[in-house]
């Protein structure tokens, strides 16, 4: 049984509930039960005021305005890099990148350091958990510099089996880029184990974050990863926004990512010298408004605890898992000893879009598919999952909600 | 052989049948009847060249012709998906070249108040199934001018 006296002393789920305004919608009659927060979670009243406030306050564009608005615009989007650097702990703020999303994080990463550090015959490691978004860039890479890209597999728990990672590397190995968490098993990866044997053999790394950023502490100096990427709406922050971490000498020796307004010191018809970091990577005007507003979303996270959240997730996670895999016909995919709050399931002989649909019709939002993840599907046989993933938010009694319709679904259709 | 009820008088029966559920829910366990019953597509003919990829469900479909008049079978991994094919069967099949290139698919999805599936649920392969109908519709015309 989920044992939630000790989580409430210091987590009471009903009063963060309060702060999210759209948990208290209705879904086609019923109460929204939202359970696919690992595709994006819900955003508290302090991040939806922060954007409003922006707009109706202080929008103007950042950096080389001399006006007031323009000044107090540039500070909060300067502050959001601050805290986001606290976040991750990075050394310094010229470490920090703002992208729109991790997916441009890791296109960055290929078209600049990939670009000039892969030649031919080189070799890029993944896993075999890996989101499309950490895929596909490097196979467009690869098939530019003639590259190979090679795959750490894991078994059917969805754990990496690390003694074959050991045994992928070799003197072309280049770049190991791997997920922290896996979006479509949970699975967290011991990826400081992977960085200290990557850097015994010089081996550049790469960690995506997406799905690890909201539920564990990340401190990139200790982990000692060379890049790090997450996104502000996996953390209750806008969409639109995320932050891409290098190793301060390796972005100084990167080439820019794209030409524009802001990445420049000067430019004459003959050549352009580029800005310092961390302007050098921020092309054009930003999304100022979801950074600035993705500030107060990591304030918002700092403020409960990161340790107090993973407590209540995990119980949730272990209870819904309990449940679901009482139930007739039930398979779970991603049993990995050491999870987060994703869990992912199949029904023998049901479609996940049907159960999917189904589900959506009582007003219980969860993820069918292949998650961006097609090759990871094909380890495990299945074209698809049904996903539910657990937030600071989520309640015992919505796990229950879940597992009793689906048993009466599966039941009408028995 | 019986006279084919015209495509209008068949998108008619199917809104009348539909009127009766109030949940949306309702309606997705009917669909899921409706696709328990269509006559499943042989395995031989689950093969790439018939297979309309969706995001997250798959259909298989195949045509022939007869005369000015084309004919469908088709099959899916997802009952809700195999339900609204069911329908679409129902409505084209057996129906001329012409009739099915014009079929407005929008318009009777809206009526029959199943819209959220070719809107916020493209991914379920019906709607490439849809533009598949007409492709081999198309062809089949070519043929028969040529």
């Amino acid at each position: 049984m989920i044992e939630h006296t000790a989580i409430q002393n210091t987590f009471d789920v009903y009063a963060i509930r309060e702060q999210f305004p759209i948990l208290s919608r209705e879904v086609n009659g019923k109460p929204l039960v939202y359970f696919d927060n690992a595709a994006t979670a819900q955003k508290p009243q302090v991040v939806i005021d922060a954007l409003v406030n922006y707009y109706s306050e202080y929008n103007a564009n950042i950096h080389r305005g001399i006006h007031t608005l323009a000044e107090e615009a540039t500070a909060a989007f300067e502050r959001t890099r601050d805290t986001a650097k606290e976040f991750i702990n990075a050394r310094c703020r010229e470490e920090i990148i703002f992208t729109h999303g991790v997916t441009e994080g890791i296109n960055l990463v290929a078209s600049t350091w990939g670009r000039q550090n892969i030649k031919e015959g080189d070799e890029i490691i993944i896993s075999g958990m890996e989101h499309h978004s950490n895929i596909v860039p490097w196979h467009m890479l690869c098939s530019e510099k003639k590259a190979k890209l090679k795959i750490i597999p894991i078994d059917d728990n969805g754990e990496l089996l690390m003694n074959e990672f050991e045994k992928l590397i070799t003197p072309k190995t280049k770049l190991v880029s791997i997920v922290h968490a896996s979006n479509s098993l949970g699975t967290i990866n011991p990826v400081k184990e992977i960085i200290d044997i990557a850097h015994r053999h010089n081996i550049i790394v790469m960690v995506d974050g997406a799905q690890s950023s909201v539920h564990l502490n990340i401190d990139v100096q200790d982990m000692n990863c060379d890049f790090f990427v997450l996104s502000s709406h996996k953390i209750y922050g806008p969409t639109g926004v995320g932050v891409l971490y290098g190793k301060k000498e390796l972005l100084e020796e990167m080439p820019p990512y794209m030409g524009g307004g802001e990445m420049i010191k000067e430019v004459t018809y003959d050549k352009t010298t580029y800005n310092e970091l961390p302007y050098k990577f921020e092309a054009g005007t930003p999304n100022i408004g979801d950074t600035v507003a993705f500030k107060a979303a990591i304030d918002f996270v700092n403020e409960i605890g990161k340790d107090n959240i993973r407590k209540h997730e995990e119980a949730l996670t272990k209870y819904a898992m309990e449940k679901l895999s009482k139930i007739d016909g039930v398979r779970l995919i991603g049993t990995a000893k050491h999870k987060t709050s994703v869990v992912s399931f199949i029904v023998e002989g049901k479609s996940a879009y049907d159960l999917g649909v189904l589900l959506d019709g009582f007003g219980i939002a969860v993820r069918t598919g292949h998650h961006c993840c097609q090759p990871l599907m094909n380890r495990f046989g299945i074209p698809g999952t049904i996903r539910a993933s657990f937030a600071m938010y989520n309640t015992k009694e919505e796990v229950d909600e879940l597992i009793s319709t689906l048993e009466k679904i599966l039941k009408r259709k028995r | 052989m019986s006279e084919v009820a015209s495509i209008e008088d068949i998108e008619q029966e199917i809104i009348d049948d539909f009127s009766l559920f109030e949940s949306g829910n309702d309606k997705n366990f009917y669909l899921m009847d409706l696709g328990e019953k269509l006559n499943p597509l042989d395995a031989k003919y689950k093969i790439d060249e018939n297979k309309i990829r969706g995001c997250q469900s798959q259909v298989w479909l195949i045509s022939h012709a007869e005369g000015n008049k084309i004919f469908f079978e088709a099959d899916s991994d997802s009952d809700i998906t195999k339900g609204l094919i069911s329908i679409l069967i129902r409505i084209l099949s057996n129906h001329s070249f012409d009739e099915v290139i014009k079929f407005n698919l929008n318009d009777f999805m809206s009526r029959v108040q199943l819209n959220s599936f070719i809107t916020q649920r493209r991914s379920n392969g019906f709607l490439s199934m849809v533009e598949r109908m007409k492709k081999d519709a198309l062809a089949y015309k070519a043929k028969a001018q040529s």
